[in-house]
């Protein structure tokens, strides 16, 4: 067996999980999770609801922290930076929350250019307005929602200015989680095409937490598979289908019938 | 065993109280001190004073009002047993700016803003926007809790000062229409009552209600469970503690300003 080249700096993984593992009180959610997402690609992690997807997701962002294991981030560990430097890290970072995450308070536009209306990325108030209004185009949203508040608009105009909010500053890296829940298909549709573009042309890396199999094929680059609080399987999408791993097999067919149990 | 059961009950109670009068000190602490670091929140800042302060100004008056119009009839109707009418201007004073000045605005700012932070907290919390706030650099405690508690510190001593004059206007009305006081002696009657101490113990008062019932809300806001019951329990909660706390400080600074 030959050894493989040496990747170098440049294809090291820009996000990488090793023996990740959270409990919340008896229940084990990560068992020890090792993971990594090569910059620049796209990674979809599937698994049933209360996997612990999100959990996994919020532990990278340091909004839970982790009772074991080591999280890095383009080679730097998270959760040990404070202030400035945890500001400067989550700069970084844009996400798309399941629910939206609005802020109701504020008009649609400012949700957009939240980090552009204060702190270090701090813009005037125009440029902050003309970039959202861009932002907001690109989603495929008129400039006249710019005004609304978020309660005015139907749930797949939500998910669109959740989408341009968390592409407002340009991110590096951007979550995604369950983007098309509770959408038609059409917009569901509409919102991966949406996805898998944005992330394409920002060169962006991207992580989507989903169990939405169209969203799957349409987004992903990788697949990784969490079952039991493991990564159970993990391969570029085009495998997945020839994994001959029985917990993936029956989750993309969605049969009741199989390893994993359908009462959780 | 059984027989020490009842005792470790007890002793696990008293370590949650604690645990709890820790986490809210804990939290207090970090809002006043996000308060004075930068960066600032102008606009939270003005909209946190326009909510716990302007517009809580008819409900205080409205309070105010009545309570000294009805504190001038009842100590006209008990002067009356011992032939000591004439104390009522005195007071109608003693008892809005010492006492019920600062009490009542403070349980009715703890009815109206702790409950209204607490519930738009924990809306935020159950739909992620505070995760949200996070992961857009900014820190929910700045964000959230430092611009109303500042609101608070700064409006519910005004409040309180305005519901003492509001209160002695109601029990002064009351007692020069119904009770034949003649109003330039009831006026001057409060006026040389009232000693400096009278008033500053009313602010101060209004200080830490309002500190009280700006902390409570963010606080109970930002621990809230999952879902409405989630919101549900921690607006309950919010008000409860803010208004047995708010009585309970009343009686502490009570104490320190007045027992000799």
């Amino acid at each position: 067996m030959t050894l493989p080249p040496d990747p170098g700096p440049d294809t090291a993984p820009m996000i990488r999980l090793e023996g990740v593992r959270k409990s919340f009180g008896p229940k084990h959610v990560l068992r020890g999770v090792d993971l990594a997402i090569p910059r620049g690609s796209s990674m979809v992690i599937i698994g049933g609801s209360g996997t612990g997807k999100s959990v996994a997701l919020k532990c990278i962002l340091g909004l839970i922290t982790p009772d074991a294991g080591r999280i890095e981030v383009d080679g730097q560990e998270t959760g040990t930076a404070r202030g400035a430097e945890r500001d400067a890290f989550l700069a970084r970072f844009g996400m798309l929350f399941q629910g939206g995450a609005l802020f109701d308070s504020l008009p649609v536009w400012q949700n957009v250019a939240f980090r552009l209306l204060r702190g270090a990325l701090k813009r005037p108030q125009a440029e902050a307005r003309e970039i959202a209004i861009k932002k907001l185009r690109r989603v495929g949203l008129s400039p006249d929602v710019a005004d609304l508040f978020p309660a005015e608009l139907s749930g797949g105009m939500q998910k669109r200015v959740g989408l341009a909010r968390a592409i407002a500053a340009e991110p590096e890296i951007i979550f995604f989680d369950e983007p098309t829940t509770g959408l038609d298909p059409i917009m569901a549709g509409v919102i991966n095409e949406l996805i898998r573009e944005i992330v394409v042309e920002m060169g962006a890396t991207a992580m989507t937490i989903t169990h939405d199999m169209t969203s799957v094929r349409a987004i992903a680059d990788d697949v990784a598979m969490l079952h039991d609080g493991v990564i159970q399987w993990t391969g570029p999408v085009a495998k997945m289908d020839e994994s001959g791993d029985p917990y993936l097999d029956q989750f993309i067919h969605g049969r009741a019938e199989g390893p994993i149990e359908a009462v959780r | 065993m059984s027989a020490l059961a009842p005792l470790g009950r007890l002793g696990r109670a008293v370590l949650v109280a604690l645990a709890h009068v820790g986490r809210v000190t804990l939290f207090a602490l970090s809002a006043l001190g996000h308060m004075v670091r930068p960066p600032f929140y102008p606009r939270e800042i003005g909209h946190a004073l326009m909510n716990v302060g302007w517009l809580s100004l008819p409900v205080v008056g409205l309070t105010a009002i009545f309570t000294g119009g009805a504190l001038a009839l009842q100590i006209y109707a008990g002067g009356a047993r011992f032939n000591a009418e004439a104390v009522v201007p005195q007071i109608v004073a003693i008892g809005m700016v010492r006492e019920l000045g600062p009490v009542l605005v403070g349980l009715m700012i703890a009815a109206r803003v702790t409950s209204s932070i607490a519930a738009e907290i924990a809306t935020m919390k159950v739909t992620e926007q505070i995760d949200a706030l996070v992961t857009l650099s900014t820190h929910p405690m700045k964000y959230l809790a430092a611009p109303r508690v500042l609101a608070a510190l700064i409006t519910v001593p005004l409040l309180v000062g305005v519901g003492d004059v509001i209160g002695i206007a109601g029990g002064y009305a009351v007692a020069v229409q119904n009770l034949g006081f003649n109003p330039a002696a009831y006026l001057k009657n409060t006026v040389d009552f009232l000693e400096p101490l009278d008033l500053i113990s009313s602010l101060v008062k209004g200080a830490a209600f309002g500190l009280i019932a700006a902390v409570m809300g963010c606080y109970f806001g930002m621990n809230s469970g999952r879902g409405a019951q989630g919101v549900g329990r921690a607006t309950k909660g919010s008000v409860e503690a803010a208004a047995v706390l708010i009585l309970a400080a009343n009686f502490i600074l009570t104490g320190v300003f007045f027992s000799v």
